[in-house]
């Protein structure tokens, strides 16, 4: 009878340490791969790929619903990024879902705005400040130029306006090396 | 050699799990609607049932029998199998989360496979030593696997054949079920 508690107790106890240890040891938060995924993208919150943000978005392409090359904003780079992620071919941007632009932030005609708030429930990232018929305007930092606010705009008030080079965002280019052309390639730009 | 071999072939083929044995249904008429699941579910219910056996054979041997508390099989068993299907699905998570998305909701669903349990009774019964336990649970689970990914085939024709309409769904499953229980009466003089 003694023995009998024991055992069981011991073996409840060993197991219970285990499945303790193991669980402390393998942790994981929420899903690693969607995170990973939803680490390269570029988190506009634009929805251009068919998805209502970005998490989503990457919930589809590690369930295997969506293809890798559907995020305008992220570009070539993000699509490459993608497929060494996924160990994927590269492919180019599906045309469907926008092409790519540069960087741009929205920015609001302050004169011309009419404070309707629409663009302000566009917002994914809440950017907008502003109150019904005063005017609104744009926290440049938060906006992550995903142009869900221009359509929904009355007055044609929104300009998405490229983001400007700065010193603090200035980078060395790629190094590009010119090739000399060979005698042949005038005739091979012919055929092609 | 050969008594090794009788092993795997009696257990997946002679008295098969799910046709002969009759154990482990929840999940042979559950999860064959697709063959994609049919076979996430087997390999998963492969890998736990060879552990358990392994193991349930080592506390069989090493915790109970010397305190002459065979009577508490079934009730270590049962921990020991919930224990390891909490350690896979924590390993498989944190190693391969792509597998665990395939295995999904049926990896701690194996823990209350009957056939998990049973398999390991019945290997205790048959008094095994270590590496014939391992083959038993391996085998069994092989069985399980064939059974799973043949129903599952046979259910994804039937889901577009011209059934009768009081045959339709389950009624149909559970005849074919029992046809190929039938079918699988024929492998008993294998042994002989």
């Amino acid at each position: 009878m003694i023995s009998a508690l024991l055992v069981m107790t011991g073996l409840a106890l060993a197991l219970g340490a285990a499945l303790g240890a193991a669980s402390v040891l393998f942790k994981t938060q929420g899903d690693p791969l969607v995170d990973k995924i939803d680490a390269i993208l570029p988190q506009t919150q634009c929805g251009q790929c068919g998805y209502p943000g970005c998490k989503p978005y990457a919930t589809a392409i590690a369930g295997g619903e969506a293809d890798i090359n559907q995020c305008p904003p992220g570009g070539d780079e993000g699509v490459r990024k993608l497929a060494d992620l996924l160990g994927r071919e590269y492919k180019p941007l599906n045309a469907e879902h926008g092409v790519e632009k540069p960087k741009a932030v929205a920015v609001i005609d302050e004169a011309t705005c009419i404070g309707c708030t629409l663009c302000i429930q566009a917002c994914p990232v809440d950017a907008i400040v502003g109150a019904a018929k005063q005017m609104h305007t744009i926290v440049t930092d938060l906006c992550t130029g995903c142009e869900l606010c221009v359509p929904p705009c009355p007055a044609d008030c929104i300009d998405m306006v490229p983001v400007a080079e700065t010193v603090e965002t200035w980078k060395w280019r790629y190094p590009v090396f010119e090739l000399k052309p060979v005698a042949a390639e005038p005739a091979a730009k012919e055929a092609a | 050699m050969t008594s090794y071999l009788f092993i795997l072939l009696g257990t997946a083929l002679v008295n098969n799990v799910v046709f002969v044995r009759i154990l482990g249904l929840c999940p042979f008429m559950g999860v064959s609607k697709k063959l994609e699941t049919a076979i996430g579910m087997g390999l998963a219910t492969m890998f736990v049932l060879t552990l358990a056996c392994g193991s349930s054979y080592l506390i069989d041997t090493f915790l109970l029998k010397p305190f002459g508390l065979g009577y508490l099989s079934t009730l270590s068993f049962i921990v020991v199998i919930a224990a390891i299907v909490q350690l896979t699905e924590l390993v498989i998570q944190k190693t391969s989360p792509l597998l665990h998305q395939v295995l999904g909701i049926y990896l701690p669903l194996i823990t209350t496979n009957c056939a998990v349990l049973g398999v390991p009774l019945l290997n205790q019964a048959a008094r095994h030593n270590l590496l014939q336990s391992l083959l038993f649970g391996f085998g069994s689970a092989a069985g399980f696997v064939l059974a799973l990914v043949l129903f599952a085939s046979i259910r994804e024709r039937l889901d577009g054949a011209d059934i009768p309409v009081p045959f339709r769904g389950n009624a149909i499953a559970m005849i074919t079920a029992g046809l190929m229980s039938l079918a699988f009466m024929g492998f008993a003089g294998l042994d002989s």
